[in-house]
């Protein structure tokens, strides 16, 4: 049977960690490689990076750190943010990343989609949305880390996204997020009703059963988290423990 | 082939669709001198081939017809040297892939076929995620693993169904049970992504590795 995924995210600005793990037998906290490891010997499923760069310069040393991840974790690796065309994504493959997570380029360039996942594969694309209620059932797109309304309907979107031949969907409540109260459960269960690829859901994960209530209410496929990961809240191996006294497949 | 070095020389088929480098270093960490290989005749000091499958079957095997690369795989199998496929490297040993109708390296009968697309219920597309695998095989390729229990990655959305039930390896269910794996003689294929499946899939690895110097 298919185990729920357990995916921490880490946010990487300049080649270290932001807001990282506090595991106190680490050597150099800050670096995302050893956060990795850490987070591999926990028995995390996936692993996502996201890019919070905002300078080309800067980026480059984001390669490097996917380059050593990739030598010494033997577990999927997502990278995100700032991809913007064919050979930003190509390039980050080649690095390592076993898959990609397009988010604003994907709504400015919905064709970048199509174009990504029939050269590399569907498998590979994963696109990332931020999405907020406008109102009861109805949830608008938001690009630039949240800061833009594209005025896009999710649901729209999400069909489009399928459409269009990525291999899953990364969906963040921007309403959720941050606040640790859970997920937001009517946003995930309508996307993942609409599409027939896997969904990730994201933002507002605090208590355990949070991430059992994404999964067995709000229909994901996968639950990511950060904070509760990082800060030492829970171990990913004591979420799975929850997860599976509540009939929840995972893998132990 | 093998040598009295216990390094164990890996010649891994590099089409030039993506990313190896966890597949190389995935076969270094257990002890195996692992290297990309684009043309058959780089193949010649090998004691293992590997062939990683990247991509979109149609391009792959244009691909492998462009380089000889197909010839290679078919003679190296039919001579039952050491060979492992990982997902579009177990696929395309298949004669036709119902992706994008494309006829395969035929070196065993059967045929690949697409998972059924089903919006609104729980049995999505790709078949993404930690999987466990069946197998009655108590060989040493199987050591350390257990049937049914251990997990590895699996990622794709089209699977095996091999015509000779005798190949079958492994086993896994996805609303129903499908081919995970294949072994002949030397042979082995797997579905799933042993280099992404931590512990247990360089176990995998390490364990075809004794099957080739025992």
């Amino acid at each position: 049977m298919l185990s729920i995924r357990i995916i921490p995210c880490l946010d990487v600005h300049a080649g270290r960690v932001v807001k990282g793990v506090r595991f106190v037998d680490l050597i150099d906290a800050g670096d995302p490689v050893e956060q990795a490891k850490a987070y591999e010997k926990q028995g995390a499923d996936e692993l996502v990076f996201l890019d919070i760069t905002a300078s080309n310069e800067e980026r480059k040393i984001m390669l490097d750190v996917v380059e050593r991840t990739a030598s010494e974790c033997f577990m999927p690796l997502t990278v995100g943010g700032g991809l913007r065309n064919l050979e930003d994504i190509r390039i980050m493959l080649n690095a390592g990343a076993d898959k990609v997570s397009l988010n604003t380029s994907a709504v400015l360039d919905p064709e970048l989609i199509s174009a990504a996942s029939e050269k590399f594969g569907n498998q590979c694309i994963v696109v990332a949305i931020d999405a907020k209620k406008v109102s009861d059932n109805k949830w608008s797109v938001f690009t630039h880390g949240g800061r833009n309304d594209t005025g896009k309907d999710l649901i729209d979107w999400v069909k489009e996204i399928e459409r269009r031949g990525a291999g899953e969907i990364l969906l963040t409540s921007m309403d959720a997020d941050g606040t640790k109260d859970g997920y937001d459960i009517e946003l995930n269960k309508q996307v993942s009703e609409s599409v027939g690829i896997p969904v990730i859901a994201s933002g507002g994960a605090g208590k355990l059963d949070h991430l059992a209530d994404a999964i067995t209410k709000g229909k994901a496929s996968a639950v990511l988290a950060a904070s509760i990961f990082h800060f030492g809240t829970y171990s990913i191996a004591e979420a799975k423990e929850y997860l599976k006294s509540q009939n929840i497949p995972v893998r132990l | 082939m093998s040598q009295p070095s216990k390094s164990l020389k890996l010649a891994v088929i590099d089409y030039g669709m993506g990313n190896l480098r966890s597949v190389v270093k995935a076969w270094q960490a257990v002890g195996a001198e692992a290297y990309l290989i684009q043309k058959p005749e780089e193949t010649q000091s090998a004691d293992a081939l590997i062939f990683p499958g990247q991509g979109a079957i149609v391009d792959t095997m244009k691909r492998l017809a462009q380089t000889g690369l197909d010839q290679l795989i078919k003679d190296w199998i039919q001579q039952d040297r050491p060979f492992f496929g990982i997902c579009l490297g177990f696929q395309a040993l298949f004669e036709f892939s119902e992706e994008g109708n494309t006829q395969g390296l035929g070196i065993f009968e059967g045929s690949v076929k697409r998972f059924p697309q089903a919006s609104n219920t729980q049995l999505k597309v790709p078949h993404m995620g930690w999987n466990s695998v069946r197998f009655e095989d108590k060989s040493n390729l199987t050591q350390g693993l257990q049937s049914g229990q251990d997990q590895f990655y699996f990622v794709h959305s089209y699977y095996v169904e091999p015509k000779n039930q005798a190949l079958q390896l492994f086993e896994t269910e996805y609303g129903a049970p499908f081919c995970s794996g294949i072994r002949s003689g030397n042979c082995v294929a797997v579905q799933f992504h042993p280099e992404k499946s931590q512990v247990k899939g360089l176990q995998l690895y390490s364990n075809f590795l004794k099957t080739i110097t025992s």
